[in-house]
Parts: structure tokens; sequence; C-alpha cells
């Protein structure tokens, strides 16, 4: 009965019994991680009570509103990014003492590094990327909404149960030891018959699910819902890489599907996909897993690259030099990301043709990328230049980032990757181009966008230091690694007796701290300057005399993004009006404006897929059976709910959207010389020639 | 876009004109659900790339001529095929008597139904055969390549089964709303999946049925 009930679960299954019964720091740690969940739903619970902020809390959870869907993700990304960074320190500040044997147990260092890379690239890098994405395209390209506003709330709410996956783990049960890449046949049932395999395959499986609806919810959007006039060519650069990358999500996410499922049926019915007995064979999981981790690579980065196209022509006043090019290297970069997967694995067995083959495609990638680099330093180039929080992480990211596509050339030599493979140099590698590139591309970004989701700035001050402190952190954690792959030490180790690693291991351990204090000097910036909104407002909303239609529009973003869709007749559509100097003009003709209602769908799918997933970690039978009839349940009752459209009316419209354009006639701007000040309340005034 | 009106606004059977907003709204969902399928395919690619791989992982187990039935699987296909007939003719009711009267909205049930019966019919088969298969030692957990086979052929029929569902909703739809934008769009977007089921029957047809027999 029990059995029926609660599966394979049971009162030992819970961590902090685990920490009662046995009691050490290692075992501490644990519980502590684990204590982390109910002490911080509590938390949360209370404040939501004490602030009375149920109300608000639901209109978000059932929002359908691009803006506001991309906030949530990026909160949701930020609250993993705690996680990750605190597991990132513990292993680093682990390996410093592991000549002596360090403070964690071998099955625990295991668990960390899979969750730590699980969780930074499934649940830190692409929600952030993916909330981005959410948040500026529909606004860069003129439109209202998404194509499909219920479908981004479902991508939602399953990003939500992947991370429900991950977190549920730290208390109940364990997680994977296998690694991110999660590898049979060591993650397979005969190894490994725990649940910690199961949680990784559908934590990542079902959040790929709604990862691959974004895809196609972005592809759609881009490609049916461009402003009057925007034609492809004269799409913002960010727009063409959230393009890149939903193309990407399409073609990459069906093989991570595929090998999780393929995975899972192994695990779960004795299939024989993966084992090494009666026909199976591991080598299909890894070329299907690297068919997508590859692609994967590429959809963590070329936003990232995409957000630098923004920052460095608005923050050097200038147009984005060589469009053209990049917007071919961005196109060449996603063709090519799914031609060099094997490169993942040069030691595997394969010929040397073959090895050849895909070490020169990888290679090659290096090409379009470097078009890039230079176009970016020539928009600089005579630009009027402001040292903002966002150019402080392009500089940064134009020193690391270089240097980690340098490391990544080396090891695209399969000859050398057989020296340098395993070793710590690559994970110097993968992280001197996921940190310069994609965090700080995210960072740089949150500066960036902040004003319009919000209607006020980020402090300039603490936003500097941050940057700085995550710059600094990165090059005292990271660079040192290269030193030791060099000398032969490998990655994932628990302990080794080499005491010429030991030096080097500390400065990365110490490099660490300052990582997370840069996270905490993260939280600080939010915290200080949503204290000083008031000064940091920009009601109308163009903080940075930006380039791009989101400037468009005041700060905050009214819930139709536009009053009146703007016709677009050259690129950076914005600045020509500025220049032309009818940026404010009156418009005569206002209609009513039809906006999709709000609705508990994806909360809906979201807990069910919750549900539907722990039920299969723990073999609860009819708690999988019962949320797989609800999700059946639900989309057949939605299909036949009536769908509300909620209506503006035509004059509400005019009364908000001609006070704010006559204001901003009006008033006057400021300068670029007064854009950190508190003067800036988001009018710009350009004050160079105009741009060339 | 009223110049462009008359031009086809996606690959496939476009509604025309007559149907009001109704065709244009259909742009954006069934161009959506083309790029769905692009992905779908892919994933399907997966599972055949698999099985190409194991084709020799028999692992002593029974191969391709102790197991397959190949009376059982034309017939499979001519259930298959007939019902992609069938799903077309309902969406030219759909199309060309758009207007919600009675006449139209019956035909469209019927072929619908009759979509649905055929689809049930290929299933039905299909099952027998899977299980005549364990019954001669061919289950799934035999060999690699059973896994495969197995994989592949089992995930085509959960899509068609889903397709099944899909399908009888829109019956239902239809008889309590009339044919109104929502089922009109569902409908175009359902034969697309039901024809991309009978593509991916024919590769495997070929594939797995008759290229096992070789």
């Amino acid at each position: 009965m029990e059995e029926l009930l609660f599966g394979k679960l049971t009162w030992d299954s819970v961590i902090i019994v685990q920490e009662i019964e046995d009691p050490n720091l290692n075992t501490f740690i644990t519980a502590g991680a684990a204590a982390m969940i109910p002490i911080g739903g509590v938390m949360i619970v209370a404040l939501l009570w004490w602030l009375k902020w149920w109300k608000p809390l639901i209109s978000w959870v059932t929002s359908v509103d691009h803006k506001r869907i991309g906030v949530m993700y990026i909160i949701f990304a930020v609250i993993m990014l705690f996680r990750g960074v605190v597991e990132g320190t513990l292993m680093r500040l682990h390996q410093a003492t592991a000549i002596d044997g360090g403070f964690l147990s071998a099955d625990h260092f295991n668990q960390l590094f899979t969750t730590h890379g699980t969780n930074m690239i499934f649940f830190v890098a692409m929600p952030f990327l993916i909330g981005l994405i959410n948040i500026a395209v529909p606004l860069q390209i003129g439109a209202r909404d998404v194509a499909f506003p219920k479908l981004n709330q479902i991508s939602l709410g399953l990003t939500g149960a992947g991370g429900f996956l991950i977190m549920i783990s730290l208390l109940i049960g364990e997680y994977a030891t296998g690694g991110w890449t999660g590898y049979p046949s060591y993650n397979g049932k005969l190894v490994n018959p725990g649940v910690g395999p199961d949680y990784w395959l559908l934590s990542i499986g079902l959040s790929g699910i709604g990862s691959t609806l974004t895809g196609v919810n972005f592809a759609v959007t881009i490609y049916k819902m461009r402003a009057k006039g925007m034609t492809f060519m004269r799409m913002p650069l960010f727009t063409w890489t959230a393009l890149a990358t939903s193309i990407l999500l399409i073609f990459a996410m069906p093989p991570l599907t595929a090998c999780c499922a393929m995975l899972g049926l192994d695990r779960y019915l004795d299939f024989h996909f993966f084992t090494n007995d009666m026909g199976g064979n591991l080598m299909n999981f890894i070329n299907l897993f690297w068919m997508f981790g590859h692609p994967e690579v590429y959809i963590l980065i070329l936003p990232a690259f995409g957000v630098m196209s923004e920052i460095a022509p608005t923050f050097a006043a200038k147009r984005l030099y060589g469009y053209k090019g990049l917007v071919a290297a961005t196109m060449c970069i996603a063709v090519l990301s799914f031609m060099v997967w094997l490169h993942h694995f040069f030691t595997m067995g394969q010929s040397t043709t073959v090895n050849a083959a895909f070490g020169i495609a990888t290679l090659l990638i290096a090409i379009p990328t470097g078009v890039k680099v230079y176009d970016w330093l020539a928009t600089l180039w005579g630009g009027r230049i402001r040292f903002t929080t966002p150019m402080i992480y392009l500089c940064g990211f134009f020193i690391l980032f270089v240097l980690g596509g340098f490391s990544g050339v080396v090891l695209a030599n399969p000859t050398l990757d057989y020296q340098l493979h395993n070793s710590l140099f690559l994970v110097a590698h993968f992280h001197n181009v996921i940190l310069p590139g994609t965090l700080f591309g995210i960072l740089a970004a949150i500066h960036y966008w902040f004003p319009k989701m919000f209607g006020f700035r980020l402090m300039e001050s603490w936003g500097r230091l941050t940057a700085g402190c995550w710059i600094f952190g990165f090059s005292v954690t990271f660079l040192p690694l290269y030193s030791l792959g060099l000398k032969g030490m490998t990655r994932r180790t628990v302990d080794y007796t080499d005491p010429s690693y030991v030096p080097l291991m500390i400065v990365s351990g110490v490099g660490s701290l300052f990582l997370s204090l840069a996270f905490l000097f993260l939280l600080v910036t939010f915290w200080r300057s949503i204290v000083n909104r008031k000064k940091l407002a920009v009601p109308f909303g163009d903080p940075w005399d930006g380039r791009t239609l989101e400037w468009w529009t005041p700060s905050p973003a009214p819930e139709y993004n536009f009053a009146v869709l703007p016709e677009v007749h050259s690129l950076d559509a914005f600045t020509a009006a500025k220049e032309a100097g009818t940026a404010y003009d009156p418009v005569e003709k206002y209609e009513d404006i039809e906006m999709p209602s709000n609705t508990y769908y994806g909360l809906i799918i979201g807990i069910l897929v919750s549900a539907f997933g722990f039920g299969l970690v723990w073999y609860i039978w009819w708690m999988v059976i019962a949320s797989f009839l609800g999700c059946i349940g639900t989309m057949i009752a939605y299909a036949f709910l009536p769908q509300r459209e909620n209506i503006i009316p035509a004059e509400e419209v005019r009364r908000i959207d001609e006070a704010w354009r006559r204001e901003a006639r009006e008033t006057q701007g400021i300068t670029r010389d007064e854009e950190s000040n508190e003067t800036n309340k988001g009018l710009a005034r350009p004050d160079i020639l105009p741009s060339v | 876009m009223s110049e462009s009106k008359t031009e086809s606004l996606h690959p496939g059977l476009n509604l025309g004109e007559e149907h009001g907003e109704d065709h244009l709204e259909a742009e954006t969902s069934v161009f959506g659900f083309w790029v769905f399928m692009m992905s779908d395919l892919v994933t399907f690619g997966m599972f055949f790339i698999i099985f190409a791989s194991s084709v020799t992982a028999l692992a002593g187990g029974p191969g391709p001529k102790e197991l397959f039935n190949l009376g059982s699987v034309a017939w499979q296909t001519g259930f298959l095929l007939l019902s992609s007939l069938t799903s077309g003719m309902a969406v030219l009711s759909l199309k060309q008597e758009h207007a919600d009267t009675e006449v139209p909205r019956k035909k469209l049930i019927l072929w619908l139904l009759l979509t649905a019966l055929l689809g049930a019919c290929f299933l039905y088969r299909e099952i027998a055969d899977f299980i005549d298969m364990a019954a001669n030692g061919g289950g799934p957990t035999r060999s690699g390549y059973l896994t495969a086979l197995w994989s592949l052929v089992g995930l085509h029929g959960l899509h068609v089964s889903g397709g099944i569902l899909w399908c009888l909703v829109m019956v239902v739809g239809v008889m309590v709303r009339g044919v109104d934008r929502r089922w009109k769009l569902a409908i175009l977007r359902w034969a697309i999946f039901w024809h991309f089921l009978d593509v991916v029957w024919i590769a495997i047809f070929t594939f797995v049925f008759l290229g096992g027999l070789i």
C-alpha cells in the first residue's frame, strides 16, 4: 500500500534526515542546501503575505504579456544563478583544500559538478536569454505581442517544471553524478539504479520541450509580426540573433528530447538503446546529445552577440559598423554550429579523417566570430563613447572572450585535443567563453533594458562595481585553470596528490569568492536601485539615446507596447525620426487595441508537468497517470473555453499617448554628458552631428 | 496586406477571402504549425538514425524475416493513405462550403469521423502486429534492433493516437460551437499533422518493413 502511494519515496530520501543520522561537515552542507528549499519557500510565502502581494503575484503568473513573461524568466534565472554560483564556489574551495582531502564527500562533489553544469546551462543561461528575447524582440520589431502568447506561457511553465525538479532534488533524494552530459553506461540502470539520473533526464527533457516551443514562437513572431516597412535587412541585430537562436532551438532541441526519451526507456522499461549488451550502443547517445549540445553553445552565445551589437552603437552614438557582415556572420555561425558536434569527443575512436573534417569545420567558426569582433571594434572607432556599465561588460567581453575563443581554436585541433581533453584546460576554455560571452552579455543587457521593463535605471555606481567584480573574479578564478590543465590536472577531480597544483588552486579558490561577491553586488544593485527608483525614473522611455524601436515608447512600456504601431523606413528607425525631428509628432488616428487577457493555462500545465516528472522519478504511478491525463484534459478544456480579449478603448490610448508626446515635445532633453545623472528622464537631445 | 489577399498565405490549403479575417489569422497559426512540424520531423529523424545504426544489432534475437507480417503492414498502409484522402476531403468541405449552415457541417463531421475510423483501423492492426511480435520473442527488450524498431514505429503510433484524439475533440467542438475561427484553424493544422504522419509512415514502410525484408 505504501509503495502504491509513495513509490520509492521513503523518509530516508529526505536529505535533512540523513544529516541527523550521520552528522559531519559534508552532510551539513547538503542539509543546509536542502533546508534552503522549505525555508526559502516559507520566507517567500510570509513575505508575500506581509506585503499583501498575492493579487499582483496572481496577475503576473497568469499574464500573457511578453514583457512580464520575460521578467519572470529572468527572476527564475537569478534564483538559479544563486544556486549555481554557490555550487561553483564550493567546488573551487573544495579543490583548493583537496590535497588534504577537502571537505566534501566524493559523491557530493560529483553531484555538485553535475548540478552546477546542468543548472547553469539549462536553468540560468537559457532562461536569462529567453527572458531577454521575450522582453526585447516584440518591442524591437514593433509588434504588440508574440505570435502565440499562451504558448509562451506554457513554455515558461515547462521551464519552471524543470527548475522545480532540479530544486526538489536538493531536498528529496539525490541528483545525478555523471556530469551535465549524463553519458550512459554510467547513467544507465545497471550502474546507477537510483533516482539521480532520472531527475537529470526529466528536468532537462521537460524544460527542453518548453525551449522548442519558444523557438517556434519567436521564429513565427519575427517572420510574421514585424512592423510595416521593417524588412529583414532593417531588423535590429539583436532580433537577427534571436531569429538565429530560434531556428537553432527548433532544430537542436529535438535531439535532446529524443536522447532523453531513449535513456528514459532504457532506464524505465529495460530497452537497449545505450546498454553495453544486447545490441545497445552508447555512442548513439553521445552523438545525439552533442547534435543538440553544440548548437546549444550557439543558442547561448548568439543572443549575447546580439546584445553587444546593440550596446556598441548605442553607447558610441554611431551606426553599427558592418551591419550586413554581422547578419551574414550570425547566420553562418548558426549553420556551421550543426556541423561540428563531433569535436566534443575527438578521442572516442573515430578515424583521423573524420576527426580532421570536424576539426576544420570547427576552426571555420572562428572566421565569422572574428568578423563580429572587428565590426564591434570598428563601431566604437571615432564614436562618442560613454563608459557606462554595459560598456564595461563590453570591454571585458572583448579581451576575455577573444582569449576564450583562441583557446577554443587550440582545442579544435584533434592532435592537441588528445593532450588537452578532460583536463582543466577545457574547463577554463568553456568558462572563458560562457562567462565573458554569455554572462557578460546578459548582465549588460539587464542594465540596458531594465529601464524599459520597470521605468527606472539601475544605479551606475553599483553597476560598475559589480561589473568590475565579475571581470576580476572571472580572471582570477579561471585563467589559472589553463595553466593547471597544461600541467595535467584533470577535470572533475575530487582529490589529487601533486603539491605543485596547490598554489594555483588556492588562487582559483580565492577568485571564486570574488565571483560570489559579484553576485551579491548584483543583488545590491537591484536593491539600491529600487530604493532610489524615483530619482532614477526615465518616464519618457529613451535614457540612452537609443536607435531602435523599443525606445520609441514610454518606460515602463505599456501593455500594448505601442499606442500606434510604428512604420519603418530605414535601419535604426528611431534615430532617423529623432534626427528628422519627427519622433514625438502628434498622431491623428488611434484605434481600439485588442490584447489577450490573463489565463491560468501555463500555470496549470507547469504544475501538472512538475507532478508528472516527480511521479516518474519516484515511481509514483498514480501521480504520473493523473497528471498526464490532467494535461490532456487541460488542453481540451482550453480548446473549448471562450477566448477572451481585453479591449483597450481608443480614447484611453489617445489620452495616454498624446500626453506623452506633448510633454516630450515641450521638454528639453538631456545631452549624453548627463546620461548617468538624475536629470536623465529618458528624453535624449542629440548632441553630436547626425551619424554617418 | 490587402493587395496580397489573393495570394497563397502559407504552404498547403488556404482558406479563401470569403472567410473574412479568419484566413489572415490562419497565416500565423498555420505557419507556426509548419515550423513545429519541422521540429517534430527532426525528432523522427533521430529515431530513424538510431534505427539505421541498429539494423544489425540483433544480439541473437529474431530479425525481420521471423517477425514481420507484410500483409498486415500493407493493410495498415492502405488505411493510413485512405485516411489522408478523407482528411483532405474534410478540409475541402471546410474551404468550399464555409458558411456555418447545417449541410456542410454534417459533411465536415462525416469526413472527420471517417478519418478517425480509418486511423483507428490502422492502430488496431499495428497493435495486433506488436502483440504477435512480442509473442514470437520479438519484444522491445530483446535486442538493440527491436528496441529501435518498437520505438520508431511506436512513436509514429503515438502520434496517430494523438491525431485521432485531436480529430474527435474537433468533431465535438464543431458540433457544439459550429465552424468558427478556432475550429477552422484547428482543422487546418490537424490536416497538416495528419498528412505529415502519412509521409513518415511511407518512410517507415519503405525503410523499416520493405528494407528489412529485402
